[in-house]
């Protein structure tokens, strides 16, 4: 029933207190593809992660990772997965290969297969020269991808990334991606959180757009353009007193806008025929889906 | 894909999940053994040098025991305690609060209860060896060595597990660093004079002799000053089963304690 999905997720509840973090979310993600997790934050993202393994526990639901059932199971399910955490938890006063060295143990690697699995985190991980480096001495890419590796020592069948370019440059993340790729040409199944559309876009096969909590849409990137934002958007700027009136005329007309700060989107104008307002024409975008599904406004 | 595998049984204290706690502990003490064995022995030894010489100028024996062999063999109780609750407390604390550590070691396989008996069992071997500092710092002040004196790193280590867990306990209760002010004040400043560290029980008022039977520090105390004097039978049997009762009830408290914490 369940034999080639990874990860599968039904009628998923987490509550802490009066909050609902997690509220009957389904999630299926197949072998060998790569799903993002897209949300603003706060959407549940993080509390979905430790979800799945095991350390928040679901107040209701079924969970099953690599056809394991959680919270049981999730020790021997855990032993098949690699985690890299939102917020980096590297034991800053070792080596980059003392940190492996760690993890080769925590994972369960027997000796003799110990120094070649080290090996091959640290050229997954571009840090071949900075083996002997003290992890605080790195840069912060450096440490992003070290907390990358250290999660693929003992090359799980699953790999759960937690905003894995967080608070990083733009070339930063770039070398981050080129990572994540390279994991996904070897047919690794991974789970990863996001709130950098241009990331899901580019990473992931599908992507599930998550709000308050539950799942409000999933596809393709490509897909889920089309079916909410159209093909094709105008953006017109002008004070926000022209937006406005550009808003409501564009909704009297039948369009889909959204607000990007200094000016409206009309989206799926295509086939407008000059019906859609005069502006810059570009075409739509996952972002135009995300606001569309996620709200236009930060609560 | 992939069937189903076939139902595993999930084993408890798993001797790998031990073991990978323990590694990171132990490559991690590589880094900074200095500082912790600086005081971890220099502390104790402060203490055995103030009062051993200071006390020990006023008053050359007490219950039949020259002052500074008396105080020695009590100090090995301080040094079990600087070396077991206040890591545990700390050092729990930063690697659950500000290092996130145990967020790493969770998501490997490996679960609470086999964290805290790894931590605890970790601390305890710490406490077993700087426990013996003390005593080694008396024999160069002239007490006399004795072969039962090699179950004093034993006695240390089953202390050091109850008080290792303790700490790790307090820690897993506590919601910020400032609570750690109220059980040092209020549980450990008093366990530890109270313990016949410094001076006899027997100068106490009756109750108090009463309560410090259930004082881990002073049984500590007992059977360290008895492998180092000599053996006293059933007495020092009971206060063995003592410390292990302690350390195995802390054991389950700082394993709830942790579960309750690092588990939403």
């Amino acid at each position: 029933m369940s034999g080639d999905l990874a990860i599968r997720l039904r009628g998923v509840v987490k509550r802490y207190g009066p909050i609902t973090a997690v509220d009957g979310l389904d999630l299926d993600v197949p072998f060998g593809t790569c799903v993002g997790l897209l949300g603003p934050n706060g959407a549940g993202k993080s509390t979905t992660m430790r979800l799945l393994t095991a350390q928040a526990i679901a107040d209701e639901g079924e969970l099953e990772v690599l056809g394991f059932r959680l919270p049981e199971e999730s020790k021997v399910a855990r032993a098949q997965c690699g985690v890299a955490p939102q917020l980096d938890n590297l034991d800053t006063t070792l080596t980059v290969e003392q940190n492996l060295l760690v993890f080769t143990h925590l994972y369960r690697i027997g000796r003799v297969d110990r120094r070649a699995a080290i090996e091959r985190a640290l050229e997954m991980a571009k840090l071949v020269d900075r083996r002997t480096s003290r992890v605080d001495k790195l840069s912060g890419g450096m440490r992003r991808r070290l907390l990358i590796a250290r999660a693929l020592v003992h090359q799980p069948r699953l790999v759960l990334l937690d905003e894995p370019t967080g608070g990083l440059d733009p070339q930063v993340r770039q070398e981050l991606w080129a990572l994540v790729d390279a994991l996904r040409a070897q047919g690794t199944t991974i789970l990863m959180s996001t709130h950098y559309i241009e990331e899901a876009q580019r990473l992931a096969d599908t992507v599930m757009i998550m709000s308050h909590g539950k799942a409000v849409a999933a596809g393709a990137p490509a897909e889920l353009v089309a079916e909410y934002a159209g093909r094709q958007a105008v953006e017109v700027y002008g004070p926000p007193s022209r937006l406005a009136e550009v808003e409501a005329e564009a909704h009297a007309k039948g369009f889909r806008t959204r607000r990007t700060g200094t000016s409206v989107s009309v989206l799926g104008v295509e086939d407008a025929d000059g019906r859609a307002p005069q502006g810059e024409r570009r075409p739509a975008n996952l972002e135009d889906v995300f606001v569309l599904l996620t709200g236009e406004s930060i609560e | 894909m992939s069937a189903r595998p076939a139902p595993q049984t999930i084993g408890r204290l798993e001797r790998p999940a031990l073991t990978g706690v323990l590694v990171r502990e132990v490559v991690n003490f590589s880094s900074y053994w200095k500082s912790s064995t600086f005081s971890s022995t220099v502390e104790p030894t402060i203490y055995l040098l103030a009062f051993g010489f200071g006390f020990g100028s006023l008053l050359s024996t007490i219950g039949g025991y020259d002052y500074v062999e008396f105080v020695a063999t009590g100090t090995v109780a301080t040094a079990v305690l600087f070396s077991s609750a206040f890591p545990a407390m700390f050092g729990t604390f930063v690697k659950y609060q500000f290092q996130r550590t145990y967020d790493a070691i969770l998501a490997a396989p490996v679960d609470t209860e086999e964290l805290v008996s790894a931590e605890s069992l970790w601390i305890a071997t710490r406490a077993g060896v700087y426990g013996c500092v003390p005593l080694l710092v008396g024999i160069a002040f002239g007490l006399d060595p004795r072969w039962s004196m090699l179950a004093v790193p034993f006695i240390a280590f089953i202390a050091g597990f109850g008080w290792a867990n303790f700490g790790i306990s307090v820690a897993g209760f506590a919601n910020s660093f400032e609570n750690f002010n109220y059980i040092v004040s209020a549980v450990l400043t008093p366990l530890f004079l109270v313990a016949g560290t410094f001076f006899p029980l027997t100068q106490l008022p009756d109750w108090a002799q009463f309560l410090a039977q259930f004082n881990p520090l002073y049984h500590c105390v007992k059977l360290v000053r008895h492998a180092s004097f000599g053996w006293s039978g059933w007495s020092d049997i009971g206060s063995l089963v003592f410390l292990i009762a302690f350390g195995l009830v802390m054991w389950r408290i700082a394993i709830r304690a942790m579960t309750r914490k690092l588990i939403d």
